[in-house]
Formats: C-alpha cells, structure tokens, sequence
C-alpha cells in the first residue's frame, strides 16, 4: 500500500533521495531548489541516510565532487537551479563524457540576465545538449517518480550517463500537493544497489579515469558515448515498465492526453511540465464545449523520441509547440526546433507547425493564455492558414 | 562507469568505437610503457661507459624511467624508446659520463 502523503515538489525529491540513500551529496543553495539540499542534510543530521554530505563552495565544486564520487564507486546526486546549474557548465560534460550515472535534482529557474528567480526552462535547456538524459514532471508526483527511477536509468550497463530530473521552479517545487510515496523498503528494493564494474576505490582493479584523449581515440568514445543516449531510450521503457508494476503509474516517453470527445482532435499542443496541467484543463473545458485539442507532454527530452513524437503527431493538421524559454536565434525555441526537426526526418509533412514562447521569466500562465493558444490553432486547422510561425504569448505588445 | 568489452591488453591502437572502453577509462595500471615518447627527443644522452661509476643518479633523477640497470644493480644503457631528451641524467653526472649531443637522424 502506497504512503498518501502531502508535500512540495522539492520535498518530493528529497524525499525520494532519502530513500535512493546516496553515497555522497555535493550541492550548494540557490533558489528555488534549495529545499532539496535542506531537507536532505535534515535527513543527514538525524542519521536517516548514511550519505556524506559535502557542503562545497559552488555548483562547479558541487558537481566535481559528484564526478570524483561516482568515479570512486558511489552513487553521487546534487540539486540545483539556473545559474548553479550553469556553473557546472563544462563538469556536465565530464560527467556525461567520463560515463557517469551522476542524478542530478534540477528545479527549473530562468538562467541570469536579467536577474530573475522565478520559473522558465532556460537552464535545463541550455544543457540540453550536455550528454545528460533529462526527465521533464508535471507535478510532484511526477518528479517523485522520475526521481526514484534515474538512477536504474543512468547505470544500466548499456547507458552509464547522467540524469536530469526537471520540474518547475515555485510552481511545482513550492506547491504543496497529495503525493503517493513508495514505503522505504519496495523504494530502496526498486532502486537496487549501485555495483559500477569499474571504480577507483578498487585496489584489485586499478584506473585511471579522465586521461588525454586526442585526435586517436577521442571520436571513438563520443560515437560510444551518442551510442549510450541512444540506447536510454529501452530502459527507460524497461524501468518504467518495472516502476507502473510496482505503482500503478504509468510513464512514457511522452504523455498524450485526449479529453473526452476530443479523440478526433485535429489539433495538438505540445509543451513541457507544469504547464501541461494548466492546458490539460483547459483542454477539458474546451473538449466539453466542442472544441478539441490534445495535449503532448515529452517527458523524456534527452533521448529526445524522434519516430515516437513523429509518430503521433502526424495525425494532426496543426501542432503548436511550446517553448519555456527562448534560443534567441531567430528560429523557434529549443522544443520547436527538436519536435519539427522530428517530423522532417521521419517524412512526416502533413500538419502545419507554429511556435509560442511563453512564460518567461516566471510570466504567470492563465488558463485565459492557453485558450489564446488553441483558438489560434483552431483557427489555422479551419482556415489552413498560418499567420506566423514564431510567437510569444502573455508579452505586453 | 562499466565495461572494458575486451581487455584492455588486447585492444590495439585502431580499436573502434564498441570495444573502446567507456570516457576513456583506462581499467589496467603501469601501461604508460605502452606510450613511446623518443620521437620527442632532438638532443640525446651518449652514455661512456668507461667513465660511469655506477652511482645510478641518472636513474634517480630520469623522469621516464630510461635507465636501464642490472640486478647489482649498475647502469647498463638508456632506454631510448622512451627517453625524451630532456638532458637531466647528463646535469647531474658528476663525473662526465654522460654527454648531450644533437640528434642526427
């Protein structure tokens, strides 16, 4: 029997790093993720974890001792937001590089400038292409869930690469919500031990980890390394296949969400975490009124699921896709830009493609919002014209 | 970090990109004799046997590990496989028995 609890987002990891029970946890405080690192040191002091607990100087030094740490043969987890995020800029690519199963909490923040603490995926996704598997959560259910899993994913033994499990700033992080928490015991048994083939700390077995890799090998160890993101892609099907045993709840590469009377919906949005909850509810409504409009939400972004996504959209006439944050480079936000590259390649033509950039900076996002959106494309599913590919939504024009 | 899918002492130079081990990962101490660096060198120790005392401080002071020795142990040459020329051994010979000369290939 599940555990009904109530708890913010950030105490949903928490929670579930308690359980996972880490060897080592390197993490630095900055807002909004700094619950994490808060409650679990709580964890810490009152001895319900064995983990070491590094209370480093900066997220640079936060995710260098998870490197050194899951090198040496644990398992190494940190949490952070925005700018802590891009301080650990180039240990990311270490991480991924050097093979390693790091977890890392991230509680999206818009990155810096201008100064801003509230939510947008500007941080997340500027290390969309750090070599790090990323998991998206709606809510804190979700981030639970895809917390107590990361870690199964990142060391099956055909992956061996970072994760990145990402919820909203304040939205969900600071939300206060019922949760279904696994008991200690079936998390700590989901989970499994870590036994890494290969650490320094084993003296039968000397290493040496992170040596000069020229022009002679380096490219062979970046194919093997694309090779292991592809390859997530099966076990994180396998693990959630395990997890939906175990819980009941179910989880994809993506969630498709179709309101009753909606099933022959011609038109589909496409947007990431909590803001999927708001356009699911306005689906609803709309769906009742006779207006149909489905919902995608990638959970999984790194593997980004190129045949499934082109798959099941290509029944639409019209996907919108959703950017929390911005590429600033004149061609759509990051989502749009994966998702329409998708289609191209899998021959998929058919529906007509917009961009809306929206919430950032923690722009608050109304349900009046959404409904501006799927007017919008209604209107293009009607009349088959498109006005404007890119857009922004909720901006004082 | 996982699996060296062969042993690392059988892969060679032009192993491919399923049998390299992971982020380069080296799973097997003591292979930097593997690495011939004596194509660096452009000057080069000229060991005069006659003069040696067998001291051994050029094998103390040699950072690559090129002085060869016996058992006794005794200076017994230069490993110029891996010798870089960098004339260390031949500074702190006290008694002329090392001398630096261009390398003439």
């Amino acid at each position: 029997m599940a555990i009904r609890e109530r708890m913010s987002g950030n105490e949903a990891f928490a929670v579930a790093m308690k359980q996972i029970n880490p060897a080592v946890v390197a993490a630095f405080p900055i807002t909004p993720s700094t619950e994490v690192p808060q409650y679990f040191s709580t964890y810490v002091a009152d001895g319900q974890v064995d983990t070491e607990f590094v209370a480093v100087e900066s997220e640079h030094s936060a995710m260098s001792a998870c490197i050194g740490a899951q090198a040496a043969g644990g398992r190494a987890m940190t949490a952070t937001s925005a700018n802590g995020l891009a301080l650990m800029w180039e240990c990311l690519y270490i991480a991924a590089a050097s093979r390693l199963p790091v977890v890392l909490a991230c509680v999206n923040r818009t990155l810096s400038g201008p100064l801003n603490i509230h939510n947008d995926h500007s941080d997340s996704m500027g290390a969309r292409d750090s070599g790090w598997i990323q998991l998206y959560s709606e809510n804190n259910q979700e981030a639970y869930d895809n917390m107590l899993m990361a870690n199964r994913i990142g060391e099956d033994k055909s992956v061996n690469l970072p994760v990145m499990v990402c919820q909203d700033g304040f939205i969900t992080s600071h939300a206060i919500e019922n949760i279904d928490l696994l008991e200690d015991d079936l998390a700590k048994a989901f989970v499994g031990d870590y036994t890494p083939e290969y650490h320094l700390l084993n003296k039968e077995t000397p290493i040496a980890v992170g040596p000069l890799d020229h022009f002679t090998h380096c490219f062979e160890h970046k194919r093997q390394q694309a090779q292991a993101m592809m390859n997530a892609q099966k076990v994180i099907l396998e693990v959630s296949a395990e997890f939906e045993k175990l819980t009941g709840r179910k989880y994809g590469l993506y969630e498709e969400y179709v309101p009753k009377g909606a099933e022959d919906a011609e038109v589909c949005v496409v947007l990431l975490n909590s803001t999927a909850g708001t356009a699911k509810y306005v689906a609803d409504y709309y769906a009742a009124e006779g207006k149909k409009v489905a919902i995608l939400k990638p959970r999984v972004y790194r593997p980004f699921p190129v045949t499934e996504l082109a798959a099941a959209l290509a029944k639409y006439k019209v996907v919108c896709i959703m950017d929390k944050a911005d590429s600033f480079n004149a061609a759509g936000g990051p989502l749009f830009t994966d998702v329409t590259s998708a289609l191209y390649a899998c021959n998929v033509f058919g529906p007509k493609v917009i961009n809306y950039i929206y919430g950032l900076g923690g722009r608050d996002v109304r349900t009046t919002d959404i409904e501006t959106v799927f007017d919008e494309v209604l209107e293009i599913a009607k009349t088959g014209k498109v006005k404007s590919v890119f857009n922004y939504l909720g901006v004082r024009e | 970090m996982s699996t060296a899918k062969k042993n690392l002492k059988t892969l060679t130079n032009d192993v491919n990109w399923h049998d390299i081990t992971e982020g380069g990962m080296i799973p097997w101490a003591g292979n930097a004799e593997m690495y011939e660096t004596g194509s660096w060198r452009s000057m080069i120790p000229v060991w005069n046997k006659e003069k040696c005392k067998n001291c051994l401080m050029c094998f103390y002071v040699c950072p690559d590990s090129s002085i060869y020795t016996t058992d006794e142990p005794r200076m017994n040459g230069i490993d110029f496989g891996h010798c870089k020329g960098c004339g260390v051994c031949v500074k702190c010979c006290k008694f002329g028995a090392l001398d630096f000369v261009e390398e003439h290939k």
